[in-house]
Parts: C-alpha cells; structure tokens; sequence
C-alpha cells in the first residue's frame, strides 16, 4: 500500500464508535429489539462483513470477479484474493482504470465488485462511473470502504463525506448505506441478485450489531424500529445505532421519537419516510455524510414536493473533516445521540 | 481473408472504405453537426477490422465468439455507425437520423441504444480500460476472440489511457489489439503544439507492448499489422496508424477546423465527386 493511503490510527486495533455514554456497545442494551447474545453483538466494522460476505458470494457464484486498487488489505477483498486469485485483479493505484476494467469485465458476463476507499472510488474515478458504468447501466458493483469521518487519523484527505451525493446524483445508479455487519451481509446477497450498478458504502471502524438476525434486507425498503409520534430520526450507516440511542435518551424524557434505518438512499423508500413524517410532523435525518446531497438531501427534496413537514439534517455541516479519534470526531462534527436529542427537543419547542 | 489478402481483396476493401466515407459525409451533412475528420481518418483501419479482419455476425451482434470494436475515440461515431450499417447491423436510412431527437444514433456512441454499439463512449480515455476488461474477461472463458479498440492520438493525453496500458501489460492480454488513430491534430491544433506526443511508439514499447508503426491509410499495410498482432503472444500489441485526418475529401485533409464540423451541403456535393473520381 503507497504512503498516501497508509492506514494509521488505533481505531483499527478495537476501539469502535463509542455511544453517548462512552461504552462501545451501549445502544444494545436499550434499543436492541430482540435481546442478542453477548457473543453475537460485538461491534464489526462493515469492512470486514464485507470481506466474508465476499468470499461466501464468491463461493457461490462463479462470475464474480473483484477488482481492488492497491487496498485490498483494507478493503478486506484480499480474502476473496486469497481463495480466489484466477478471479481477483489488483490493477493498481488507478481507480479510473479500475472502474473501466470493471465494466469490461462485466460485458463479458462477470459480475465485477471493484473496491477501493470511497473518496478515490466516487471522487477519483466519478466521471469514469458516469460514462462507462451508469450510462450503460452495466451490472458493477461499486463497494468502497474508508466513507466518512470515522476515517479518522488519516484526515480529510480520506474521509468522504461526498459520496453518496456523488452516486445518488448518477442515473441508473442504486445506492446502499448498511447501518452494521448484518445488514452488510444482506447487501452484498441481494445485490448479486439484482442486475445493474450498485454503490456500497461501508466503513472502517467497528460498529454495534443493531439488525436482528433474522433481518432480510431488500433493496428500496427501510426498517423501522419505531414509529414516534413527537419526531421521527431517518437514518443511514453508522448513525442508524446513534440514532437508537438518541431514540432511548429522548424516551426518559418523555418525548416519543421514532428510528427508521434508511439502508437504501437510491431509490428512497418514499413510503416510509412519508408515513414517518406524517406520525409526527417533524423529521431529523442522520448520516455521516455532508447534510448537503445525501440522504438529508433526498428526505428533504422528497417531503417538500410532497408532505411538507419540518425536516432537520443531522450530517457534516458543509464542511472537511479531520485527523483524530473517530469518537471524538464525532462528537466535533456534531454526529452524537447528544446533537440529535438536542436537535429534537429544540426543533420541538419552536413547533 | 487477410492472412493471404490478394490484390483482389484489397481492391474490395478500399471501395468498401470509399463507401464508408460517403456514408459518413452523407450523414453528418444532414446532421449539421458532428466529427468529420476523425472520422475520415479511421476509415481505412475500420473497415479492414469490419469487412476482413474480424469475426462478428451482424444478425447476432451478442454472439459470445465475436471478436470486439471499442471505439475510445468516440467523436468518430459516424465512422462506426457506418461500418455498422454497411455490416447489416440495421438499415442504411437509419444514419439520417444521426444526432436527432429520438435515434438510437446519438452523437456520440450509445450501446443501450445501439445494438453493435459495444460500449458507449464519447468522454476520451475510458475505451482501452473497458477493452482490457472485456480481454480478461475473454480469457477466462477461454473465448478465442479478441479485442480491437481505436483510439485518437490527442487521446491519449488522458492519464487513464497509460493506466490501461500498465493493466494491459501487466496481465498479458495478448488477445488485444489497440489502434492509434495517429492524424497528428486536435480540436486546438496540432498535437505537437497542444501537448507533444511524440515518440509515440516508443512510449507503448515502454510501457510493455508489442508496437507496429504503419501508414493508416495503406490497406495492405493495416491487414499485415492486424495479422501480426494476432501472432503475439504474451503481450498486447499497438498499431500506430499514421493517418491524415479529413482522408480522402482533398479540401478537408489536414484542416484542424473540420474536426468537430459537419460538411455543408454544397461542400458535401464536391467531396462526393472527389471520392467518386477518385475511385
């Protein structure tokens, strides 16, 4: 791996994204639904999901093919690599060309899954996306790793907090932010059932085990853990496990607000987030993303065309990140359980 | 037909070129608008990979076996909508409807539009990534086919076309075969003064493949070099077809300004008698 990429930080050696209450794995114990075992519930970064979700698929599926750009260690597709190198191609730091072999391969039958970080696969290579993978709805499967700010150490130049607007923006394009491991693995599953561009967003640090076991992800379809009748919070990613715990904060407080978990941003699950916003008239979106573009963006240009209701952003304020902790970036960036209670209760007292 | 071309088959091919280009100037006329001398430049290499060199079956254009096209320089669409048309691939009245609201042929090449139409390109650069993939993925099937992908020569001035060629080295994909579309002009000028090229052959040696230097317009020349690629093995082979753009139309041969303009209708009417006293 070249030095621009090295992978600093501690966040990769166990801590993961801390609560509000400081403990890794807090949101289970009061919002999960269904009482996991404590073995099933450690935190796993959607990186590493990925890379044996891949591997599985790969068993499965003989024209599968992976394309890395020099990240494979951490993009965690070198476990597919490693069982399957007739079917692996490492094409170097040259994600332009890692996104045309891609669709190359793909012409000729292969379902290509081509990986990089995500700043360098939907910013470095974008146009490359636009022209040869969207316009011609080839079936490629665009799953970057290293999204937002919980990069962390290695700073702004990492952290892509663009992406999703990038690809949401794309015709022909789908676009999925797993909240945690388990819906990882979903993903991976039903976008090698489904034929055409997909963009996958994952992330490195370790993040709490919020999905039931038994969930089935389907694609364009939210989850929702609760419906609230005083705010509803859409969530996406990483934020979704924040969100249960703003969701059980604002409980003792006797206000009543509502999760919906938001995998999909491309094509919104329009229903859901109507039905959210009529149960309570006020809505807070929340991802690791700019609040510009995202599923904020999405959210808001949906309800304003048709059920205007009150809608806050929770997201990076139009702004780059940072080098630091991925817990104390969070906290920098506004992207606590803390920020979205604040928001809710604020918002409440204007309405 | 090209292993053992005769003089006969090289006469067919160059009325078959002949034919090419006024289809070309025909439809860009009626277009309004569009790459004329980039057009004109390719057409000789065309139509020896569409009427000799490759396998392709214009009734099954999805046909696992065929050989494939990928036209980087996309501008040249007019070019490749004429070899299509001239193959069989759909009727010659369609090319009217070049650039027009509701055809299949867009401006620049659209493959969900286009049955024939490999992959769409239009954007520079991205042609010889996509071939390379498709040449991997060929290998893997043990599919014999192999891959022809035309490039312009102020192409490659796009950092990913050198991208392409470390890939296509480095993976030894000797069932590919690129063209250099070498007219020595771009949009602002001439190559050497927008951003100098030369050595080109030297650079593609450099970088690992198999180089072949030709005139771009001397038939038995493009069908040798063809056969020579095929003959390769271990490395990908680059044609450096040096060409004139505008060939074959006396007043637009070399004329930086008929790159992205259509001929006019009178301007059409002069080089159809040039090409055809030419013959």
């Amino acid at each position: 791996m070249g030095e621009r990429r090295e992978e600093g930080g501690k966040e990769s050696r166990g801590q993961g994204i801390k609560g509000s209450r400081g403990e890794i794995n807090h949101s289970l114990e009061t919002s999960n639904p269904r009482n996991l075992e404590p073995s099933q519930t450690k935190p796993v970064a959607t990186r590493d999901a990925y890379g044996d979700a891949l591997l599985e698929l790969g068993k499965k599926r003989k024209e599968v093919v992976v394309l890395d750009a020099d990240l494979s260690g951490s993009t965690k597709t070198a476990k597919f690599a490693k069982v399957f190198p007739e079917r692996f191609f490492n094409i170097g730091i040259s994600e332009q060309d890692l996104i045309g072999t891609a669709g190359g391969l793909s012409l000729t039958g292969k379902m290509p899954f081509a990986s990089t970080f995500a700043v360098f696969e939907t910013g470095r290579a974008w146009e490359q996306i636009r022209q040869t993978i969207s316009y011609s709805s080839l079936n490629v499967k665009l799953v970057a790793t290293h999204s937002g700010i919980t990069v962390a150490e290695d700073g702004a130049s990492h952290q892509a907090i663009e992406d999703i607007a990038l690809m949401r923006v794309l015709p022909n394009m789908t676009v999925i932010v797993p909240a945690d491991g388990i819906e990882t693995k979903q993903v991976i599953e039903a976008i090698a059932d489904f034929y055409g561009p997909v963009y996958v967003r994952l992330g490195r640090a370790k993040v709490p085990v919020i999905m039931p076991e038994n969930y089935r992800f389907t694609i364009g379809k939210a989850y929702k853990f609760h419906t609230g009748r005083d705010a509803n919070i859409i969530a996406t990613g990483i934020m979704v496990s924040v969100s249960l715990d703003a969701m059980e904060m604002l409980k003792k407080d006797g206000i009543d607000a509502g999760v919906i978990n938001m995998p999909t941003v491309k094509p919104l699950d329009n229903d859901a987030v109507i039905e959210a916003a009529k149960a309570s008239g006020l809505i807070v979106t929340a991802e690791e993303h700019s609040v510009i573009g995202g599923l904020g963006g999405a959210v808001a240009e949906l309800l304003s065309e048709n059920y205007p209701v009150r809608v806050k952003r929770i997201g990076v304020k139009d702004t780059f990140g940072c080098s630091g902790p991925s817990d104390e970036l969070m906290k920098l960036y506004g992207l606590t359980a803390e920020d979205i209670v604040r928001t809710i209760k604020e918002a409440l007292k204007k309405s | 037909m090209s292993q053992t071309s005769t003089s006969k088959d090289i006469a067919f091919l160059k009325e078959q070129a002949k034919a090419v280009r006024i289809e070309i100037l025909k439809m860009l006329a009626e277009a309004g608008s569009g790459h004329t001398g980039g057009s004109l430049s390719a057409a000789d290499v065309a139509t020896a990979l569409y009427f000799s060199k490759m396998r392709h079956n214009p009734k099954d254009p999805s046909w696992k076996e065929r050989d494939r096209f990928i036209l980087s320089k996309g501008h040249a669409a007019p070019l490749l909508y004429a070899v299509l048309a001239l193959s069989g691939y759909f009727d010659k009245s369609l090319l009217k409807t070049l650039r027009k609201i509701g055809s299949p042929l867009q401006g620049h090449p659209c493959s969900k539009l286009l049955p024939g139409v490999e992959i769409s390109t239009g954007s520079l650069g991205q042609g010889l990534s996509i071939a390379n993939g498709i040449a991997m993925g060929l290998k893997m099937d043990g599919v014999t086919s192999r891959v022809y992908c035309v490039l312009g020569d102020g192409e490659i001035q796009e950092g990913q076309v050198w991208e392409a060629a470390m890939t296509a080295s480095h993976y030894r994909l000797d069932n590919m075969c690129a063209i250099i579309d070498n007219n020595g002009l771009q949009i602002d000028g001439p190559c050497c003064d927008v951003m100098a090229l030369e050595p080109i052959a030297e650079k593609w040696k450099s970088f690992g493949w198999h180089v072949i230097d030709i005139n771009g317009h001397d038939m038995k020349a493009i069908l040798g070099a063809l056969d020579e690629a095929e003959g390769i093995k271990g490395k990908p082979t680059m044609i450096v077809a040096r060409t004139v753009k505008g060939k074959g139309v006396s007043f637009f041969e070399g004329k930086v300004q008929y790159h992205g303009m259509a001929p006019t209708q009178e301007e059409l009417k002069k080089a159809l008698e040039e090409l055809e006293n030419n013959g």
